[in-house]
């Protein structure tokens, strides 16, 4: 089921949750909506699911106007963040909710609607806590079923809120890979929003990066991290190395020195040159368009981090930068350091 | 019996000078006297204890005095819902000061409530004299009974409702909603029984408050033996007739069931604590 | 709250009050001018009733109140001013509403500076220390709230009176607990009891000992660390707290009954004479009386609600 939003613009007093967005989602598509708190990326999906009215805008669910219908008719599953179970219902009563408040002419005969619930269940592994309260879930356990829930009434589309962010590391990545094989498997149209890039990268299929009320980039993994379309999505996903440049007639120049790199098609004018760490090539002194002093090295796992002041600007520029392990690198010792990728942005503000 | 089972944990002073004045007074003011009460139902024995309880006057007190408490508390819960989702939920001019009006059963010494309430009742009061027009009478029957112990259980379920409601995470109204559910149903199944223990404790604080009730109420009240006599007033007319086993009879009779409600009140309480998610 | 009409714990009339705050916040923010414009949206506020539904809601919540709790209190002031002003403050000046007045004042500062200084040694003892029985001595504390007012009476009948355990021996050595002011103070003091220990309780174990311990290991002694440390805390919570117990002091009617005797002039306190007065169909004396009672009430509402606010804002700091 596609869906489909124009032009929403959403206000709360002066401040604009969402400024202007548009959307398209594909058919059973797996969705994370990425930014960071404020961003406006859950107000978008509370829009989506009726929870929230627009101030401006559509909201096309199917090629059917969602506006016209309340969130009790749009047939949208809604994982809530802190998964709003009804505490005084059990388990299987939770699930059993959406069948039991169906009209009475669509709604399942008893024996349906426990073989339903029995369905769901088993689909989340959870089918022995049927009987239990919330209260006595853990998180991990209260997430799956509160998914459940939200399935059972078989919705167009399923909207996640933070589905993770309440849960401790670990469980984290165990539901990550739950999830994306849950959806591989019952494949409806999904959104999730999160503030967590490496969930985002890990899970969807495609990432909106939203910052400020706005949608800053619309792409796979690959493409958000790889070419990531602003300085805001640069900085937000991966860990980027910036540094303040200079750009003229082509050259790029830090702190009034040209570095050997190419202008990248940036314009003249002061501009931000945003590096990944582990895309700085090492080399000795003297090599390369920049020049450090290694201070600090931390190795953990196949890497090593070292802490570089880069010479000139009187060693108060310091970066990080990562490099493979095969090749030490000492504390004292000046290096030669050339950008392998780069992208060259505009220094806004 | 609580200094012996001591353990202490604070580097602070002063736990045993506090500890043993808070039992010396504890025990003057209150385990002393209410000790007394049950020495004095001793010395009954079961039989005449059971002649006391069964005289028909005393039963009908009884039946009087927890039946009409019993219906009080059920309006009580019923208005009292009403007025807590108003409250909470609306908006509407003179919502504050409504707000505030509900502690005033509470504040209002009971003889006052019982003076005005008689006033407001009687047959050519504001309220009483339109009754009376429709042929109800409510004042020196046992409607007036039930009208005081209404008044004075307002605040009960009130109070311990609203803070519930106004906690209620907003989030499993929507829950109900995205899952397809009409607004009577997210109400009736899923907002109301959340309350369900707040609700029924203030229904049984209410129920406590009304049995034991008797300033606001035996003005009211006609104090007709065996038709509009609650169990308190026959407790200080036996008082005054110096009849005091039968006064002990009842009054302990009626602080068994106030300890019985204290103790579903714990209950409910800790029912309560349950189902808030860890 | 664990027994009947526990309103003394702050908690709750507190979080009353932070409703005030969160229904505003609440409020349908909806309706702009721009929203009206475009054809298919539709707002709903989905954790609101249809109109009609609301107004209905409404009218019985406010109809319930004002007949039940606000028509009473005005019947009280009306009553007591329906021969004119004159006849009300002669009154009050009655010679028998003095004593009564005076007796009520006399009862209630005994008793209320008594409840005092027990429920801040009580509050002391629970809320800064670990114990077993705990709850248990809570709930104990508690016990005067849920016994019925004639029951607080009669215990100390059965304690005092000419049949009660003590009575020969009071009457031998022609000591007067009955019937006179040691009977009604210790009934005052029965039915009081709980409110001092059970505002202060909750307000002293949120604020913990770290304070307390701080000071102490600074080389304050213990007294000094109550007067210059902990009451500075609690201040509000405890101006809550006896200015509950003083209402309901000053109010109290069915235990003061029970061990008064009604000797006029004597030992009638004015909930007493509001009673005789009004049996003695002497209505406008008796409301005149029951109007002083009435605006206490009112008086205490007001305030409490002030302090409410003062105990909420006191926690705000302590929250972030």
């Amino acid at each position: 089921m596609t869906i489909e939003v124009r032009n929403i613009v959403k206000k709360f007093g002066a401040f604009a949750a969402l400024d202007h967005v548009d959307l398209k989602v594909g058919k059973g598509e797996l969705l994370a909506l990425l930014g960071p708190s404020g961003s406006g990326k859950t107000t978008l999906l509370r829009i989506i699911a009726g929870l929230d009215w627009p101030d401006a805008g559509e909201v096309w669910i199917d090629g059917e106007n969602a506006l016209g219908h309340g969130a009790s008719e749009r047939h949208v599953g809604f994982v809530f963040q802190h998964y709003a179970l009804f505490r005084h219902m059990t388990v299987f009563e939770n699930v059993a909710f959406g069948l039991r408040v169906q009209p009475r002419a669509i709604r399942k005969d008893e024996a349906a609607i426990r073989a339903r619930v029995k369905e769901l269940l088993d689909l989340v592994q959870l089918d022995w806590l049927a009987n239990r309260y919330p209260s006595q879930l853990s998180g991990g356990q209260r997430q799956r079923i509160a998914l459940a829930r939200a399935l059972a009434i078989e919705p167009r589309i399923l909207l996640l809120d933070e589905p993770f962010g309440a849960l401790d590391a670990k469980v984290r990545k165990e539901l990550r890979q739950w999830l994306r094989s849950l959806h591989s498997e019952i494949h409806v149209t999904s959104i999730f929003v999160t503030h967590d890039q490496e969930e985002a990268l890990e899970v969807a299929n495609r990432v909106v990066v939203m910052d400020k009320g706005r949608i800053e980039q619309i792409g796979t993994p690959g493409e958000v991290y790889d070419h990531p379309a602003s300085a805001f999505v640069h900085g937000f996903i991966g860990e980027s190395i910036v540094l303040p440049v200079e750009v003229s007639g082509g050259s790029v120049r830090l702190g009034g020195r040209p570095l050997n790199i190419g202008s990248d098609g940036a314009a003249s004018g002061a501009s931000r040159l945003f590096i990944r760490r582990h895309d700085m090539a090492i080399g000795p002194a003297g090599t390369g368009s920049l020049e450090g002093a290694v201070r600090r090295v931390r190795s953990f796992g196949p890497i090593q981090r070292a802490e570089v002041a880069l010479t000139g600007g009187e060693g108060k520029t310091v970066i990080e930068i990562d490099a493979p392990r095969d090749r030490e690198l000492q504390p004292g010792e000046i290096i030669g350091l050339q950008p392998r990728r780069y992208r060259i942005f505009a220094a806004q503000d | 019996m609580v200094s012996t089972a001591v353990a202490r944990r604070s580097s602070l002073p002063g736990f045993g000078l506090t500890m043993g004045l808070t039992l010396t007074w504890l025990s003057v003011i209150i385990l002393i006297p209410l000790a007394g009460l049950f020495l004095k139902t001793l010395e009954l024995s079961p039989e005449q204890f059971w002649n006391i309880l069964t005289n028909p006057r005393t039963l009908n007190a009884l039946k009087i005095s927890f039946g009409l408490s019993f219906a009080a508390a059920c309006v009580n819960l019923v208005m009292g819902t009403i007025v807590v989702w108003a409250l909470v939920r609306y908006r509407f001019p003179g919502r504050r000061l409504f707000d505030a009006v509900v502690d005033i059963p509470f504040a209002l010494p009971t003889a006052v409530a019982g003076v005005a309430l008689t006033q407001l009742f009687a047959q050519k009061g504001w309220l009483g004299a339109p009754l009376a027009e429709l042929g109800i009478k409510v004042a020196f029957t046992p409607i007036g009974i039930f009208v005081a112990m209404v008044f004075i259980g307002i605040p009960f379920v009130v109070r311990t409702v609203q803070p519930v409601l106004i906690d209620l995470d907003p989030e499993i109204e929507e829950a109900a909603a995205s899952l397809g559910a009409r607004r009577w149903h997210t109400v009736f199944r899923v907002i109301l029984p959340s309350l369900a223990p707040a609700l029924l404790t203030g229904f049984a604080l209410a129920f406590a408050r009304a049995v034991g009730e008797y300033g606001s109420v035996i003005f009211i009240a006609g104090n007709l033996p065996n038709v509009s006599e609650i169990a308190p007033l026959l407790i200080v007319i036996r008082l005054s007739e110096f009849r005091y086993a039968d006064a002990t009879a009842i009054a302990v009779i009626m602080l068994l069931a106030s300890f019985l409600i204290i103790l579903v009140v714990n209950r409910l309480q800790r029912w309560a604590q349950v189902r808030i998610p860890a | 709250m664990s027994t009947p009409s526990s309103f003394a714990a702050p908690a709750n009339p507190m979080r009353a009050y932070a409703s005030m705050a969160d229904m505003t916040a609440s409020a349908p923010a909806h309706p702009e001018p721009s929203d009206r414009a475009r054809p298919l949206a539709r707002s709903i506020d989905l954790r609101s009733e249809p109109g009609p539904v609301r107004f209905i809601i409404i009218v019985l919540a406010v109809s319930f109140l004002t007949i039940f709790v606000v028509l009473p209190l005005l019947v009280v002031f009306a009553s007591a001013v329906s021969s004119g002003i004159g006849p009300y403050f002669a009154a009050l000046a009655e010679p028998e509403a003095i004593s009564a007045i005076k007796l009520t004042l006399l009862v209630a500062a005994i008793s209320v500076s008594l409840n005092l200084v027990f429920g801040v040694l009580a509050a002391w003892a629970i809320a800064k220390f670990d114990f077993r029985g705990k709850t248990f001595l809570i709930t104990l504390i508690d016990l005067p709230f849920s016994v019925s007012p004639v029951i607080s009476g009669l215990v100390f009948v059965l304690l005092f009176g000419a049949q009660g355990y003590w009575g020969a021996w009071l009457q031998a050595h022609d000591i007067h607990v009955l019937f006179a002011l040691p009977g009604i103070v210790l009934a005052t003091i029965f039915v009081t009891f709980p409110f001092v220990a059970r505002s202060l309780i909750p307000l002293m174990q949120e604020q913990g000992t770290h304070e307390e311990e701080a000071a102490i290991s600074l080389g304050s002694s213990g007294l000094q660390t109550f007067f210059r440390v902990t009451l500075p805390n609690i201040k509000w919570g405890l101006l809550y707290g006896v200015l509950l117990c003083n209402a309901r002091a000053m109010g109290e009617f069915g235990a003061v009954s029970v061990v008064s005797g009604h000797i006029r002039g004597e030992t009638n306190t004015m909930p007493l004479l509001v009673e005789i007065l009004y049996n003695e169909y002497q209505f406008v004396a008796s409301f005149a009386i029951a109007s002083l009672l009435a605006m206490l009430a009112l008086i205490t509402l007001i305030v409490k609600i002030v302090l409410e606010r003062r105990l909420d804002e006191g926690q705000i700091p302590r929250d972030h």
